[in-house]
């Protein structure tokens, strides 16, 4: 047995390589964070969010107007498609026979599901539609993004119905409302917070996913019209990979904006789904 | 009578109740078998598309080394020879530093200030890949070049360091793919953490062992299960990540090398890299098709495996 003095030096040691570890996770994301800000806020202005690329790829000035807009267009596609089908997955798995063999087999491959590498999803939308319809789409790129959706949606709407009270859901039936009323009445409404909080983390996953996009949207330098989905649509994520891409300075420039864009973006979703928790903590106490 | 009417009314209420409840609930069990039925079909339909490429090279799609899409030679080992070290790199960076952040915010930190270093950790996690190529080739790739020239000359005979060829190389990609999956590991790690109970903790403490050596006898010990699972569900990341790899790898196909300072490629990236080329090819297009099935595969395996961990120690727990 080492002596007791040998033994607190041991365990500082090793206090100091665990917060020697923290930093060395903190300190990547320090630099990441300053170098966007840095070499993204210079071009940032209000024609960075509506302008196409300019024509010249020399020249500066433009933005990601259409990026901008196509990653609106198919994370709103995205989660028209996968919302409603993830809520309605969780409510089985959560709601009826949450310990039968099908909720236990979706659970699992859900759970599986969400390490399936974002690009073999794009390969599968673009064998699906791109092959079918002959053309990259907006529909292409929405449908991918909401495969890659879908599982976050099924298992964080599930651990926020789970939290809603047994007392609850035996009430509305001790007053005698059918199943499906109090589930649709009584559960959802009180499972909303959880739930919009899952939909805004799977959203901000969603936009900032390039791989996918690459093989089903394509990507598009002109600013396609809000109403059109058949063509191939700009990503502001493919915006920034190609643009990274150039020898140009004036290129380069505008993919740091593009990336600064991108993260506050996603900030912004994560801080709205963190507060949305924090208010209904607060509310139940 | 009125026990036969409020029998009868109970009768037909239920009656009416039935298709309703009946509709919703098989609504929800259809939603929920859409997971099941698009993760087969997304293996089948792909497979299906990449049919031409595996019966053109058969095997040796993964067997051989030899990817030359002009003379429809498919041989992808490289890429998968590429996935592999470019994960190995950053599992080996990524671990030891991921299971002792874990310990430190479950174990060590101040409660307020532990919360928020968590934060922090898992913003790491919301950073977009394509972040992480743009920050990685203008700003980590200037960064470990000397250092990578440095180990190279004073470290050459090693193989491993030797023949410096460029900072685009496995070596940085690993570097980019381990801060990648270290938010993922420690968190999971986090919640593994967690559930060791507080008595064997305070047990350890009470017989006098200092922090580490409870740690040692009793949280690590009972963790180690979950913390493979933490470190294979980072593995599985790192195998499948696209972007980042195809900024920072230099996407030369058909090198395997033991030298880690040399250009290569990965089966994602490939993918990523050479898709448009492939746009007016057929059987090339179905071969990068045939990679990503692949690729599907290996991590298909690696998650259910994880998955699999994990759930079988929630059990025991």
């Amino acid at each position: 047995m080492s002596s007791l003095a040998a033994r607190h030096r041991r365990d500082r040691i090793m206090t100091g390589a665990m917060i020697v570890a923290v930093l060395v996770a903190i300190i990547p994301l320090g630099f990441i964070l300053a170098d966007v800000i840095v070499k993204g806020a210079g071009q940032l202005s209000a024609s960075f969010f509506t302008q196409p690329e300019p024509f010249v790829a020399t020249a500066s000035g433009g933005g990601f107007g259409a990026g901008i807009r196509g990653t609106i267009k198919m994370v709103a596609l995205g989660s028209v498609v996968s919302v409603p089908i993830g809520v309605l997955a969780a409510v089985y798995l959560s709601e009826y026979d949450p310990r039968g063999p099908l909720a236990t087999v979706v659970r699992f491959f859900a759970d599986v599901m969400t390490g399936i590498p974002s690009i073999f999803v794009g390969i599968f939308v673009f064998t699906a539609i791109v092959l079918v319809t002959h053309s990259f789409s907006s529909w292409a790129g929405g449908l991918a993004l909401g495969i890659l959706m879908l599982p976050i949606i099924v298992r964080t709407s599930e651990e926020a119905l789970r939290l809603v009270p047994g007392a609850l859901r035996e009430a509305a039936l001790a007053l005698g409302v059918r199943r499906w009323r109090t589930i649709v009445s009584v559960i959802l409404p009180t499972a909303l917070p959880g739930i919009t909080t899952g939909v805004l983390l799977a959203i901000a996953r969603a936009a900032g996913e390039t791989a996918p996009l690459l093989l089903t949207a394509f990507g598009n330098q002109l600013l396609a019209g809000w109403g059109s989905f058949n063509g191939p649509e700009a990503a502001l994520t493919l915006e920034i990979f190609a643009n990274s891409r150039s020898p140009f300075p004036a290129q380069q420039a505008r993919a740091w904006t593009g990336a600064l864009v991108l993260i506050l973006g996603i900030l912004v979703l994560s801080l709205i789904a963190r507060a949305v928790v924090a208010r209904r903590a607060r509310g139940a106490r | 009578m009125t026990v036969l009417s409020a029998g009868r009314l109970a009768a037909g209420r239920r009656r009416a109740r039935r298709p309703a409840d009946t509709l919703f609930r098989f609504a929800t069990a259809a939603c929920a078998c859409i997971v099941l039925i698009l993760l087969a079909g997304m293996l089948i339909r792909t497979t299906w598309a990449a049919w031409p490429a595996f019966s053109h090279s058969g095997i040796s799609i993964v067997t051989a080394n030899n990817w030359n899409p002009n003379v429809n030679q498919f041989g992808g080992l490289s890429f998968i020879y590429g996935t592999l070290v470019t994960s190995v790199i950053a599992l080996v960076l990524a671990v030891p530093v991921s299971v002792l952040i874990a310990l430190y915010l479950t174990e060590a930190a101040p409660p307020g200030l532990g919360t928020w270093l968590g934060y922090l950790v898992d913003l790491l996690a919301a950073v977009p890949s394509v972040v992480y190529g743009l920050w990685g080739v203008f700003v980590l790739v200037p960064f470990v070049t000397p250092i990578w020239q440095w180990l190279s000359s004073h470290l050459g005979f090693i193989p491993l360091f030797s023949q410096f060829a460029s900072g685009r190389d496995f070596a940085t990609a690993g570097v980019i793919l381990a801060l990648m999956i270290t938010p993922i590991i420690s968190a999971i790690s986090r919640e593994i953490f967690r559930t060791v109970p507080a008595d064997e903790r305070e047990s350890a403490l009470a017989l006098g062992a200092t922090r580490w050596e409870m740690i040692r006898l009793a949280v690590l010990p009972r963790s180690r299960p979950g913390v493979v699972a933490a470190v294979m569900l980072g593995f599985g990341r790192a195998v499948g990540e696209t972007i980042a790899v195809a900024y920072l790898i230099g996407g030369i196909p058909n090198k395997i090398t033991p030298h880690l300072f040399q250009q290569g490629s990965t089966i994602a990236a490939n993918i990523a890299l050479q898709f448009n080329e492939a746009a007016s090819l057929p059987l090339f297009k179905a071969a990068l098709i045939a990679l990503g099935v692949v690729l599907f595969v290996i991590t298909l395996v690696i998650n259910v495996a994880a998955r699999l961990i994990i759930q079988r120690r929630g059990r025991l727990t």
